[in-house]
């Protein structure tokens, strides 16, 4: 694999036009990902799902070199319909178009950043492999007191042009005083097996308030790992729902620092998975300062061979009083071969907190289905129906209404 | 002054905290094949326990001390540590009381453990364990009557060699973990406890550790097996010198419950936990671990720890019978600068096993604690359930309270329910108990006590009393 990265890495070299300084830096972090390779079990944060086991088995010769010269064709089908939004497309780890008819274009710029060494420093060798390989970064900056009209959707894409298996992604969103996003990241892919890395860094100044819904539906053998970094200024809000249930294997990371009072954080996960699929979410809240708040809740259901994993982090700083943290992750587990597992995990240093963390696992309560099946339902509809219930719960927390019934039609649970 | 303060005067300071002047036998200084030979030849082992040893050491080799645990310690130096330390009285072991060392006897008393049986503890018998040896066993006739024994490792492995051979290593095996493995290499002495098939032992069982000697690490090993339909209560304190040094402690304890038994372990951990400022005090990094072997077996472990300047270890059940119980409760109280990463593992492997974890974590000063732990149910462990609680109570804002559980389900049937709190002793609380007339230290007493009530609960009386004066002890001077 070492060989490819080089040879790949000097094939982008040849034809992009970078600055010198830029080639630096990237070579910087190839080292750095070479020396650490693919985050393994051993690594604490891994420890459910390898993925350099995954990638290992799924993905036999891996390459990282994609011709970001020539365009792509956009194929319109792929667009959600009956929600007029503003588009950013990326096909095979390339942006295709930036779309922002709906907005005052006076209080959006977009960036290239590129050039700017923007890099995000994390003890995690996909983080170095995504500032090694990111074509170019764009900067997202929503000007002060704006709310964007209509949602931002991120259509995540690739087709059969694409060169090799591995695409890296890069966004950066910085939202000004008292502005609003609302962002969703859509997933469709119609080629097989590649490994998507995205990174995103969000800085969230007073006031401002995120909404991020990773939407990961339809069925695909893609291999997908994403990293949100979510700074927060005082009274700031963001919310993140993620819906993981397309990929084969799925890892969604947030970052989130708590740094400015009153600031407060919401992460809301489901996952619905089938053969084979292994999905994982990694939280980690830091709550900084005084006063800050965070909420998450994660439910699974698992079907045949499937595996999730929640692994959810509070820390909470000696500064940080009268914190309010609560985390829940329950599982149904409907087969012999899941398996859940969780790590729920408090790190406190202040003693005005009220922090608190619950776990259930299990199959489906047989006396709520001869409740139902009492009532005329059979044994596969009442099933659903209490499926569908456990998992509206968190889709009922989904605080914008018209999102809410998009993907509340998306995955079938109507009024 | 009523009684508790009187308590809290005679007990402010460590009370344990004295050193016996006593005459020692020592391995040569270092850890090496040799002085494993040294200590095997002294205590006159048979060629099986040596290569049993060496086997370990020659492990130990390729092993790694772990680093994951939170709290980190400086590097212990191996090589600069006396493996044994004996007594020279105890040479040749003392056939009865009447002639052991009148200095030894005088330490146990002024520990609150008197050896004679004339001044007996309300029917517990006592194994004492000094540093490396130990020096006295208590109520052995009694025990004889119903077939019980209960006698000191060493003489387990000359009198009955074949359960040992044959449960030895065999919940720990020497291919554990670096300081499991470092035990099994060099372990002294300890307590040996078998009891036979359908036996209710009679009174509960103890053993009572004392590190005396500077320099040493006190590696002692316990074996308890009870055998089909008996049950076994078993009752384990310590304690050690005041030294500006930190001594390591790295004992192995093992439990085997065959068909119908049950075994209850309570410990309660005293050790020196270094003055405050957080110098000297007990290294307590201890392998405890039972194994449910048969069907309807129950192992139940409790714990107060309110000693050692670091304790790591994780008591464990491994739940292979059907049917079979794991319990565990646990206490831990870290002030000033002790460090405290400690929990359980409960891995249900048979068919309808069930396990609960009640943790209640204290902290205050500059101390941190931990609750570390893993509830793993097997595919094959169908229709087994966990329930998790663990709760941590924070005293001012330089101290830590954190919480790692791990939670592992591959079985349908199978439920597992956790749950966590961390919070403070609330206004309320307290406004409402000084409001009825108790002083602030009262109060806090009172509501801590309140708070660790389900875990004091589960120990035998005697040491239930002890307990409870300990918490409120561990805790002085944390509030206002």
């Amino acid at each position: 694999m070492n060989e490819q990265l080089k040879l790949d890495f000097d094939k982008i070299l040849k034809t992009s036009k970078i600055s010198e300084e830029e080639i630096q830096l990237k070579k910087g972090f190839l080292k750095k990902f070479i020396e650490s390779g693919f985050p393994n079990r051993k690594q604490e944060d891994w420890k459910f799902l390898d993925i350099s086991q995954i990638i290992k088995k799924n993905i036999s010769g891996l390459s990282f070199f994609n011709d970001y010269s020539i365009p792509n064709k956009i194929d319109k089908s792929i667009f959600i319909d009956g929600l007029d939004h503003n588009k950013i497309i990326f096909i095979n780890g390339r942006i295709e178009k930036i779309d922002f008819n709906y907005e005052d274009q006076n209080m959006i710029e977009i960036s290239d950043k590129t050039e700017k060494k923007i890099t995000f420093g994390n003890e995690n060798s996909l983080i170095d492999l995504n500032n090694a390989f990111t074509n170019k970064v764009f900067e997202v900056l929503v000007k002060k007191n704006y709310s964007l009209k209509k949602p931002l959707i991120i259509y995540h894409t690739t087709n059969d042009k694409i060169k090799s298996n591995n695409v890296n992604v890069r966004l950066d969103f910085e939202l000004e005083e008292n502005s609003c996003l609302r962002l969703i990241d859509f997933f469709k892919n119609s080629t097989d097996k590649n490994f998507l890395n995205i990174l995103y860094n969000f800085n969230l100044k007073k006031d401002s308030i995120l909404k991020n819904y990773k939407l990961d539906k339809f069925r695909n053998n893609n291999l997908n790992y994403s990293f949100n970094n979510i700074e927060q200024d005082n009274n700031s809000i963001s919310e993140t729902f993620i819906l993981s249930a397309g990929a084969d294997y799925f890892k969604n990371e947030v970052n989130c620092n708590l740094n400015g009072k009153y600031s407060s954080a919401f992460i809301n996960g489901v996952f619905s998975l089938k053969e084979n699929q292994q999905h994982e979410i990694r939280s980690t809240i830091n709550h900084l300062v005084e006063n800050t708040k965070s909420y998450q809740l994660i439910k699974s259901v698992l079907g045949k061979n499937s595996k999730s994993a929640y692994q959810g982090r509070i820390f909470v700083n000696s500064k940080a009083q009268k914190t309010d943290g609560y985390q829940l992750s329950k599982a149904i587990l409907l087969d012999e071969t899941s398996e859940f597992n969780a790590k729920p995990e408090l790190e406190i240093y202040a003693d005005d907190v009220k922090c608190s963390h619950g776990s259930a696992s299990g199959s489906l309560n047989e006396n709520s289905i001869f409740y139902l099946m009492s009532r005329g339902l059979n044994y596969q509809q009442s099933k659903q129906l209490l499926i569908n219930g456990f998992l509206l719960d968190v889709i009922e927390k989904i605080t914008d209404s018209e999102i809410k019934n998009l993907i509340k039609n998306m995955i079938g649970l109507k009024e | 002054m009523d009684s508790r303060e009187k308590d809290i005067e005679s007990l402010k300071d460590y009370k344990y905290g004295f050193t016996t002047d006593i005459e020692n036998i020592r391995a040569p200084k270092g850890l090496n094949e040799d002085v494993i030979k040294f200590i095997s030849n002294i205590k006159k082992e048979p060629k099986w326990m040596l290569e049993f040893r060496l086997k370990a050491y020659e492990r130990l080799q390729q092993l790694k001390e772990p680093n994951w645990q939170k709290p980190k310690y400086p590097k212990i130096d191996y090589q600069n540590l006396y493996y044994y330390s004996a007594p020279k009285s105890m040479k040749d072991k003392p056939k009865n009381l009447d002639e052991l060392d009148p200095k030894l006897l005088e330490t146990y008393k002024k520990l609150g453990i008197p050896l004679q049986e004339q001044a007996r503890l309300n029917g517990i018998a006592v194994d004492a364990v000094f540093d490396s040896v130990s020096v006295a066993t208590t109520f052995k006739g009694e025990l004889t009557k119903h077939g019980i024994i209960f006698c000191s490792m060493s003489e387990a492995i000359q009198k009955h060699p074949e359960l040992v051979k044959k449960y030895l290593g065999s919940v720990i095996p020497i291919t554990d973990h670096f300081f499991a493995t470092l035990n099994s290499a060099v372990f002294t002495d300890g307590s040996f406890v078998y009891i036979p098939e359908g036996v209710r032992c009679p009174m509960e069982l103890s053993t009572y550790f004392r590190i005396n000697a500077s320099e040493t690490g006190q590696f002692e090993r316990t074996l308890i097996i009870a055998d089909k339909g008996s049950y076994v209560s078993y009752l384990e304190g310590c304690t050690a010198p005041m030294r500006d040094e930190n001594q390591l402690h790295a004992a192995n304890v093992e439990l085997i419950a065959l068909d119908n038994a049950e075994i209850k372990y309570s410990t309660v951990q005293n050790w020196y936990p270094g003055d405050e400022n957080g110098k000297g005090g007990i290294y307590n990094f201890v392998t405890k671990r039972g194994l449910c072997k048969g069907i309807n077996s129950k192992i139940s472990w409790t714990q107060v720890e309110t000693g050692s300047a670091i304790t790591w270890k994780y008591p464990s059940c491994i739940l292979k019978g059907d049917n079979s119980i794991g319990e565990f409760y646990s206490i831990a109280i870290t002030n000033n600068h002790q460090k405290a990463d400690t929990g359980t593992k409960m891995i249900h492997l048979g068919k309808n096993t069930k396990s609960k974890i009640i943790s209640k974590g204290i902290s205050a000063g500059f101390s941190d604690m931990t609750y570390r732990g893993l509830v793993d149910i097997n595919s094959k462990a169908k229709n087994s359930s966990n329930y998790t609680q663990c709760d941590s109570l924070l005293m001012g804002n330089k101290c830590g309270a954190h919480t790692v559980p791990y939670i592992k389900n591959k079985n349908f049937d199978s439920n597992i329910a956790h749950e966590a709190t961390t919070s403070k002793i609330s206004e309320e609380q307290l406004h409402y108990c000084q409001q009825r007339g108790l002083n602030s230290e009262e109060a806090v007493g009172l509501i801590v006590n309140g708070f660790c009530k389900e875990v004091l609960q589960q120990l035998p009386m005697e040491f239930a009393v002890e307990a409870q004066k300990l918490v409120g002890i561990s805790l002085e001077g944390s509030v206002g």
